[in-house]
Protein backbone atom coordinates (compact mmCIF):
# COMPACT_ATOMS: atom_id res chain seq x y z
CA UNK A 1 0.00 0.00 0.00
CA UNK A 2 0.91 3.42 -0.77
CA UNK A 3 2.79 5.47 2.20
CA UNK A 4 -0.12 8.93 2.00
CA UNK A 5 -3.16 5.81 1.71
CA UNK A 6 -1.68 4.00 5.11
CA UNK A 7 -0.96 7.42 6.67
CA UNK A 8 -4.96 8.30 6.25
CA UNK A 9 -6.22 4.93 7.28
CA UNK A 10 -3.94 4.58 10.46
CA UNK A 11 -5.44 8.55 11.06
CA UNK A 12 -9.14 7.02 10.86
CA UNK A 13 -8.04 3.90 13.19
CA UNK A 14 -6.52 6.60 15.99
CA UNK A 15 -9.70 8.76 15.34
CA UNK A 16 -12.34 5.69 15.63
CA UNK A 17 -9.96 5.11 19.15
CA UNK A 18 -9.85 8.37 19.95
CA UNK A 19 -13.63 9.28 19.46
CA UNK A 20 -14.53 5.43 21.37
CA UNK A 21 -12.66 6.70 24.45
CA UNK A 22 -13.82 10.36 24.48
CA UNK A 23 -17.34 9.13 24.66
CA UNK A 24 -16.99 6.14 27.26
CA UNK A 25 -15.28 9.63 28.81
CA UNK A 26 -18.54 11.54 28.81
CA UNK A 27 -17.07 14.34 27.51
CA UNK A 28 -19.20 13.93 24.05
CA UNK A 29 -21.54 15.55 26.09
CA UNK A 30 -22.11 19.38 26.70
CA UNK A 31 -23.42 19.04 30.64
CA UNK A 32 -20.12 17.20 30.93
CA UNK A 33 -18.21 20.15 29.49
CA UNK A 34 -19.97 22.71 30.66
CA UNK A 35 -20.24 21.12 34.08
CA UNK A 36 -16.37 21.63 34.24
CA UNK A 37 -16.18 24.95 33.05
CA UNK A 38 -18.90 25.92 36.23
CA UNK A 39 -16.32 23.90 38.26
CA UNK A 40 -19.14 21.67 39.03
CA UNK A 41 -18.02 18.30 37.80
CA UNK A 42 -14.21 17.88 37.14
CA UNK A 43 -14.31 14.82 34.22
CA UNK A 44 -12.68 16.81 31.88
CA UNK A 45 -9.74 17.56 34.01
CA UNK A 46 -9.25 14.01 35.44
CA UNK A 47 -9.39 12.69 31.54
CA UNK A 48 -6.82 15.80 30.28
CA UNK A 49 -4.58 15.63 33.65
CA UNK A 50 -4.16 11.46 33.39
CA UNK A 51 -3.96 11.88 29.52
CA UNK A 52 -1.11 14.08 30.56
CA UNK A 53 0.83 12.28 32.71
CA UNK A 54 0.80 8.63 30.91
CA UNK A 55 1.49 10.47 27.96
CA UNK A 56 4.13 12.75 28.92
CA UNK A 57 6.07 10.12 30.95
CA UNK A 58 5.66 7.42 28.14
CA UNK A 59 6.48 9.96 24.94
CA UNK A 60 9.50 11.42 26.85
CA UNK A 61 11.15 8.16 27.51
CA UNK A 62 10.37 7.30 23.84
CA UNK A 63 12.08 9.83 22.50
CA UNK A 64 15.36 9.17 25.11
CA UNK A 65 15.36 5.69 23.18
CA UNK A 66 15.57 7.81 20.27
CA UNK A 67 11.90 6.29 18.96
CA UNK A 68 9.95 9.54 18.29
CA UNK A 69 10.52 13.08 17.50
CA UNK A 70 8.73 15.68 19.25
CA UNK A 71 6.36 18.23 16.95
CA UNK A 72 6.63 21.25 19.57
CA UNK A 73 4.76 24.27 17.94
CA UNK A 74 6.19 27.73 18.07
CA UNK A 75 3.96 30.36 19.53
CA UNK A 76 3.57 33.55 21.17
CA UNK A 77 2.57 35.54 23.83
CA UNK A 78 -0.12 37.47 21.50
CA UNK A 79 -0.50 34.19 19.43
CA UNK A 80 -1.59 31.66 22.80
CA UNK A 81 -3.12 34.05 25.36
CA UNK A 82 -5.41 35.97 23.24
CA UNK A 83 -6.04 32.86 20.73
CA UNK A 84 -6.67 30.89 23.94
CA UNK A 85 -8.97 33.60 25.69
CA UNK A 86 -11.45 33.63 22.39
CA UNK A 87 -11.43 30.15 22.12
CA UNK A 88 -12.70 29.79 25.90
CA UNK A 89 -15.95 31.95 24.91
CA UNK A 90 -16.59 29.57 22.03
CA UNK A 91 -16.01 26.33 24.66
CA UNK A 92 -18.49 28.06 26.55
CA UNK A 93 -21.05 29.31 24.27
CA UNK A 94 -20.99 25.62 22.20
CA UNK A 95 -20.22 23.51 25.17
CA UNK A 96 -18.13 21.60 22.89
CA UNK A 97 -14.61 21.60 21.20
CA UNK A 98 -13.24 21.01 17.98
CA UNK A 99 -12.32 16.91 19.10
CA UNK A 100 -15.15 16.68 21.16
CA UNK A 101 -17.82 18.36 18.74
CA UNK A 102 -16.91 15.42 16.36
CA UNK A 103 -18.06 13.14 19.42
CA UNK A 104 -21.36 15.02 19.67
CA UNK A 105 -22.09 14.24 16.11
CA UNK A 106 -21.46 10.43 16.67
CA UNK A 107 -23.50 10.79 19.59
CA UNK A 108 -26.73 12.15 17.77
CA UNK A 109 -26.12 15.81 18.55
CA UNK A 110 -28.11 18.06 16.33
CA UNK A 111 -27.19 21.44 18.17
CA UNK A 112 -23.32 20.14 17.14
CA UNK A 113 -24.08 18.97 13.97
CA UNK A 114 -26.33 22.03 12.75
CA UNK A 115 -24.97 24.86 14.70
CA UNK A 116 -21.52 24.50 16.04
CA UNK A 117 -20.16 22.52 12.97
CA UNK A 118 -20.95 25.51 10.23
CA UNK A 119 -19.57 27.56 13.10
CA UNK A 120 -16.17 26.54 13.74
CA UNK A 121 -16.23 26.06 9.99
CA UNK A 122 -16.86 30.43 9.45
CA UNK A 123 -14.57 30.61 12.28
CA UNK A 124 -11.63 29.04 10.58
CA UNK A 125 -12.36 30.56 7.66
CA UNK A 126 -12.50 33.95 8.75
CA UNK A 127 -9.05 33.92 10.89
CA UNK A 128 -7.78 32.01 7.52
CA UNK A 129 -8.99 35.35 5.51
CA UNK A 130 -7.42 37.88 8.04
CA UNK A 131 -4.35 36.15 8.50
CA UNK A 132 -2.20 38.18 6.60
CA UNK A 133 -3.07 41.21 8.43
CA UNK A 134 -2.14 39.59 12.23
CA UNK A 135 0.76 37.44 10.86
CA UNK A 136 2.92 39.79 11.46
CA UNK A 137 1.56 41.54 14.03
CA UNK A 138 -0.08 40.49 17.19
CA UNK A 139 0.22 36.71 16.31
CA UNK A 140 3.96 37.61 16.41
CA UNK A 141 3.87 39.91 19.71
CA UNK A 142 6.08 38.22 22.74
CA UNK A 143 6.85 35.47 20.11
CA UNK A 144 9.05 32.58 22.60
CA UNK A 145 9.71 29.95 19.53
CA UNK A 146 9.53 26.88 20.18
CA UNK A 147 9.89 27.11 24.01
CA UNK A 148 9.81 23.85 26.31
CA UNK A 149 9.68 24.00 29.95
CA UNK A 150 13.27 22.26 30.64
CA UNK A 151 14.74 24.73 28.28
CA UNK A 152 12.72 28.11 30.07
CA UNK A 153 13.38 26.79 33.31
CA UNK A 154 17.29 25.47 32.14
CA UNK A 155 17.27 21.81 33.89
CA UNK A 156 17.23 18.06 32.87
CA UNK A 157 13.46 17.18 31.57
CA UNK A 158 12.92 14.83 34.16
CA UNK A 159 13.14 17.38 36.95
CA UNK A 160 10.10 18.67 35.05
CA UNK A 161 8.44 15.86 34.28
CA UNK A 162 8.26 13.92 37.69
CA UNK A 163 7.38 17.55 39.67
CA UNK A 164 4.24 18.03 37.46
CA UNK A 165 3.17 14.44 37.14
CA UNK A 166 3.07 14.51 40.84
CA UNK A 167 1.48 17.86 41.30
CA UNK A 168 -1.43 16.66 38.81
CA UNK A 169 -1.97 13.79 40.72
CA UNK A 170 -1.75 15.57 43.53
CA UNK A 171 -4.37 17.85 42.24
CA UNK A 172 -6.82 14.81 40.77
CA UNK A 173 -6.69 13.56 44.14
CA UNK A 174 -8.24 16.42 45.91
CA UNK A 175 -10.64 17.07 42.93
CA UNK B 1 -17.31 -10.35 29.76
CA UNK B 2 -17.16 -8.08 27.96
CA UNK B 3 -19.66 -6.08 29.71
CA UNK B 4 -17.43 -3.21 29.96
CA UNK B 5 -17.51 -2.18 26.11
CA UNK B 6 -21.85 -1.90 26.47
CA UNK B 7 -20.93 0.38 29.45
CA UNK B 8 -22.45 3.65 29.40
CA UNK B 9 -19.33 5.63 30.80
CA UNK B 10 -15.49 4.62 31.88
CA UNK B 11 -13.67 5.65 34.81
CA UNK B 12 -12.14 9.35 33.90
CA UNK B 13 -8.71 7.90 34.56
CA UNK B 14 -9.27 4.76 32.49
CA UNK B 15 -10.09 6.98 29.61
CA UNK B 16 -7.37 9.44 30.36
CA UNK B 17 -4.60 6.68 30.87
CA UNK B 18 -5.74 5.06 27.36
CA UNK B 19 -5.41 8.13 25.34
CA UNK B 20 -2.16 8.67 27.12
CA UNK B 21 -1.30 5.61 25.71
CA UNK B 22 -2.94 6.54 22.13
CA UNK B 23 -0.54 9.53 22.25
CA UNK B 24 2.44 7.49 22.64
CA UNK B 25 0.94 5.16 19.57
CA UNK B 26 0.44 8.49 17.23
CA UNK B 27 3.87 9.62 17.40
CA UNK B 28 5.21 5.98 17.12
CA UNK B 29 3.25 4.56 14.12
CA UNK B 30 2.16 7.63 12.44
CA UNK B 31 4.90 10.51 13.71
CA UNK B 32 1.76 12.73 14.28
CA UNK B 33 0.91 14.33 17.69
CA UNK B 34 -3.52 14.03 18.49
CA UNK B 35 -5.26 16.76 17.58
CA UNK B 36 -8.33 18.10 15.89
CA UNK B 37 -8.67 21.55 14.71
CA UNK B 38 -6.47 22.79 11.68
CA UNK B 39 -9.56 19.90 10.00
CA UNK B 40 -11.79 22.51 10.33
CA UNK B 41 -9.66 25.34 8.69
CA UNK B 42 -8.54 22.68 5.88
CA UNK B 43 -12.42 21.98 5.26
CA UNK B 44 -13.31 25.96 5.24
CA UNK B 45 -10.73 25.96 2.61
CA UNK B 46 -12.30 23.35 0.72
CA UNK B 47 -15.49 24.94 0.85
CA UNK B 48 -13.99 28.45 -0.11
CA UNK B 49 -12.83 26.46 -3.02
CA UNK B 50 -16.25 25.26 -4.34
CA UNK B 51 -16.88 28.76 -4.69
CA UNK B 52 -14.16 30.59 -5.68
CA UNK B 53 -12.14 27.66 -7.35
CA UNK B 54 -8.23 27.56 -7.87
CA UNK B 55 -7.73 31.21 -6.25
CA UNK B 56 -8.15 30.29 -2.60
CA UNK B 57 -4.67 27.96 -2.51
CA UNK B 58 -3.10 31.64 -3.33
CA UNK B 59 -4.26 32.74 0.03
CA UNK B 60 -2.01 32.84 2.36
CA UNK B 61 -3.08 30.72 5.26
CA UNK B 62 -4.04 28.32 2.83
CA UNK B 63 -0.02 27.95 1.54
CA UNK B 64 0.61 27.40 4.77
CA UNK B 65 -2.51 24.90 5.56
CA UNK B 66 -3.62 23.30 2.29
CA UNK B 67 -7.10 22.54 1.90
CA UNK B 68 -6.22 18.67 1.35
CA UNK B 69 -7.54 15.67 3.42
CA UNK B 70 -4.88 14.58 5.66
CA UNK B 71 -3.97 12.61 8.34
CA UNK B 72 -5.30 14.99 11.25
CA UNK B 73 -8.50 15.13 8.59
CA UNK B 74 -9.59 11.56 9.03
CA UNK B 75 -8.64 10.96 12.38
CA UNK B 76 -11.64 13.82 12.88
CA UNK B 77 -13.87 11.46 10.56
CA UNK B 78 -12.90 8.71 13.13
CA UNK B 79 -13.40 10.89 16.05
CA UNK B 80 -17.26 10.83 14.10
CA UNK B 81 -17.48 6.83 14.06
CA UNK B 82 -16.02 6.27 17.00
CA UNK B 83 -18.09 7.87 19.41
CA UNK B 84 -21.19 6.67 17.52
CA UNK B 85 -19.93 2.99 18.10
CA UNK B 86 -19.48 3.38 21.56
CA UNK B 87 -22.84 5.55 21.85
CA UNK B 88 -24.85 2.29 19.61
CA UNK B 89 -22.87 -0.59 21.91
CA UNK B 90 -24.27 1.25 26.04
CA UNK B 91 -27.28 2.13 23.81
CA UNK B 92 -26.95 5.50 24.57
CA UNK B 93 -26.98 7.29 21.12
CA UNK B 94 -30.22 9.45 20.79
CA UNK B 95 -30.69 12.03 18.75
CA UNK B 96 -30.83 15.71 21.14
CA UNK B 97 -30.93 19.56 20.16
CA UNK B 98 -31.06 21.27 23.86
CA UNK B 99 -29.33 19.53 26.27
CA UNK B 100 -30.13 18.89 29.65
CA UNK B 101 -27.84 22.09 31.43
CA UNK B 102 -28.81 24.46 28.62
CA UNK B 103 -32.91 23.33 29.12
CA UNK B 104 -32.20 23.96 32.80
CA UNK B 105 -31.03 27.62 32.23
CA UNK B 106 -32.38 28.46 29.19
CA UNK B 107 -35.32 26.49 28.17
CA UNK B 108 -36.84 24.46 25.25
CA UNK B 109 -36.16 26.23 22.74
CA UNK B 110 -34.21 24.90 19.81
CA UNK B 111 -33.56 27.65 17.79
CA UNK B 112 -31.53 29.65 20.42
CA UNK B 113 -29.75 26.72 21.51
CA UNK B 114 -28.64 26.40 17.47
CA UNK B 115 -28.25 30.07 17.51
CA UNK B 116 -25.80 29.98 20.04
CA UNK B 117 -23.76 26.65 19.18
CA UNK B 118 -23.13 28.68 15.64
CA UNK B 119 -21.76 31.53 17.55
CA UNK B 120 -19.71 29.39 19.44
CA UNK B 121 -18.90 27.58 17.25
CA UNK B 122 -17.09 31.14 15.52
CA UNK B 123 -15.44 32.31 18.52
CA UNK B 124 -14.26 28.65 18.67
CA UNK B 125 -12.75 28.28 15.41
CA UNK B 126 -11.48 31.71 14.68
CA UNK B 127 -9.94 31.22 18.44
CA UNK B 128 -8.51 27.85 17.69
CA UNK B 129 -7.21 29.27 14.54
CA UNK B 130 -5.21 31.93 16.39
CA UNK B 131 -3.87 30.08 19.11
CA UNK B 132 -2.69 27.70 16.46
CA UNK B 133 -4.14 24.57 18.54
CA UNK B 134 -7.41 23.00 20.56
CA UNK B 135 -8.45 21.52 23.41
CA UNK B 136 -6.30 18.19 22.03
CA UNK B 137 -3.23 19.91 19.47
CA UNK B 138 -2.44 22.31 23.02
CA UNK B 139 -4.41 20.84 25.84
CA UNK B 140 -3.22 17.04 25.40
CA UNK B 141 -0.35 16.72 23.12
CA UNK B 142 1.47 19.73 23.42
CA UNK B 143 2.02 20.09 27.54
CA UNK B 144 2.47 16.64 27.54
CA UNK B 145 5.51 17.94 25.26
CA UNK B 146 6.12 20.34 27.61
CA UNK B 147 5.70 23.22 25.11
CA UNK B 148 5.47 26.69 26.45
CA UNK B 149 2.75 27.82 23.65
CA UNK B 150 0.93 25.30 24.77
CA UNK B 151 0.64 25.58 28.29
CA UNK B 152 -0.09 29.09 28.20
CA UNK B 153 -2.94 28.14 25.14
CA UNK B 154 -4.86 25.16 27.34
CA UNK B 155 -4.95 27.88 30.27
CA UNK B 156 -6.27 30.71 28.41
CA UNK B 157 -9.11 27.81 27.17
CA UNK B 158 -9.95 27.37 30.42
CA UNK B 159 -9.90 30.45 32.07
CA UNK B 160 -11.86 32.30 29.51
CA UNK B 161 -14.40 29.09 29.49
CA UNK B 162 -14.89 29.32 32.55
CA UNK B 163 -15.33 33.22 32.93
CA UNK B 164 -17.88 32.77 29.86
CA UNK B 165 -19.78 30.11 31.47
CA UNK B 166 -20.16 31.78 34.97
CA UNK B 167 -21.12 34.94 32.60
CA UNK B 168 -23.75 32.87 30.88
CA UNK B 169 -25.37 30.95 33.84
CA UNK B 170 -25.16 33.28 36.52
CA UNK B 171 -25.42 36.67 35.14
CA UNK B 172 -27.97 35.77 32.01
CA UNK B 173 -29.72 32.09 32.68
Amino acid sequence: MKTKSRDLIWGLIFGIAFGFLLQKGGVTSYDVIIGQLLLKDHTVLKIIFTAVVVGMLGIHLMRRLGWVDFKVKPGSWGKNAIGGLIFGVGFALLGYCPGTIAGAIGNGQLDALIGGLPGILLGSWLLATIYPKIRNGILAKGDFGDLTLPKLLKVNEWLVIIPLSIILVGIMLLL
Amino acid sequence: MMSWITETRWSPYVVGAAIGVLSWLTLLISNKPIGCSTTFARGAGMLEKIFRGKRVDQKLYYQEVPPIVDWQFMLVIGIVIGALISALLSGSFRFQVVPDTWFAAFGANRILRIIAGFIGGIFLGFGSRWADGCTSGHGISGTMQLAVSSWISAICFFIGGILAAFFLFSLIA
